[in-house]
């Protein structure tokens, strides 16, 4: 091999032979686990935010921009593939939002032991359920009203 | 001498040391970790506001709109929030580039993309911002 970043995946064996490292096999090889499933849901959730902020920067600029842009924005905001829309990204955000607390948590080094991590990250899982819908009948009744 | 397929033969003249020099630095790595936690922390509060203020302000007319920005508090955590959440944005997207962009030009090419399209979006939510408000 005559590539830098191939040559660095070559290592020793004991007895001092050139062997290739082991990369570790792709996702669908293995079983659905709490960690893994919690820490792609993770970054899937911040990728889907992040083109989540294109929507926040729409409604911002709209309404910066005038009354007609700003109608047009609500209109396509308040449709039902708006609102849809809208009910994913709350529903990612505060996934993100929990998890990420977890995440701190464990940057502190708490919450790490196996049985812990299950715990916490299905307390992640009902808190994200619960906000979500709290925050759309939140949302609901201000618009009664 | 045998040379089966298990054991690869490296043609380059330099030590494991010498390959490794240059292809990143231990001086500054820990930044980019360290603003990701730093703006993750500040996002905490600034998203749960964010998101009672979507709540507080639906249905509202423009100029209803115009005037919650106006309120100075609301005015300094709408930018707050917009410097947290694409500073957080852009760090997060560069590591999942990084993790899945392996030519190193198209990784160049996207690195730069979204970061100036983070960039872009900060500062047009900023503008709109302070124009509501003022």
């Amino acid at each position: 091999m005559k590539n830098v970043n191939e040559a660095l995946m070559v290592g020793r064996n004991t007895e001092g032979k050139l062997v290739r490292r082991p990369l570790s096999p792709h996702l669908q090889v293995y079983k659905p686990q709490m960690s893994s499933m919690t820490s792609i849901a993770h970054r899937a959730t911040g990728c889907a935010l992040g083109a989540g902020t294109l929507i926040l920067t729409y409604w911002l600029v709209a309404a910066a921009t005038g009354d007609h842009a700003f109608a047009v924005a609500q209109a396509i905001i308040s449709s039902w593939l708006g609102l849809l829309v809208l009910f994913g990204f709350t529903a990612a955000l505060f996934y993100h939002f929990c998890n990420g607390i977890r995440h701190l948590a464990w940057d502190a080094g708490k919450g790490f032991e196996l049985p812990e991590m299950h715990r916490n990250g299905n307390i992640v899982l009902v808190a994200t359920a619960v906000l979500t819908i709290l925050f759309w009948i939140l949302g609901f009744i201000v618009w009664l009203v | 001498m045998m040379n089966d397929s298990s054991t690869p033969t490296v043609h380059i003249m330099r030590s494991q040391l010498g390959r490794a020099r240059g292809l990143g630095s231990a001086k500054t790595g820990v930044h980019h970790w360290w603003a990701q936690r730093v703006t993750a922390i500040a996002l905490l509060p600034l998203s749960l506001y964010f998101v009672l203020s979507v709540i507080r302000l639906e249905g509202h007319t423009r100029e209803q709109m115009a005037l919650f920005m106006g309120r100075p508090w609301n005015t300094v955590l709408y930018l707050c929030l917009i410097a947290a959440l694409f500073y957080h944005l852009a760090l997060g997207l560069q590591v999942v580039i990084e993790d899945y962009v392996h030519k190193d030009s198209t990784r160049l090419a996207s690195l730069l993309a979204v970061k100036g399209l983070i960039f872009f979006c900060a500062l047009a939510c900023a503008v709109s911002v302070l124009k509501l408000a003022f």
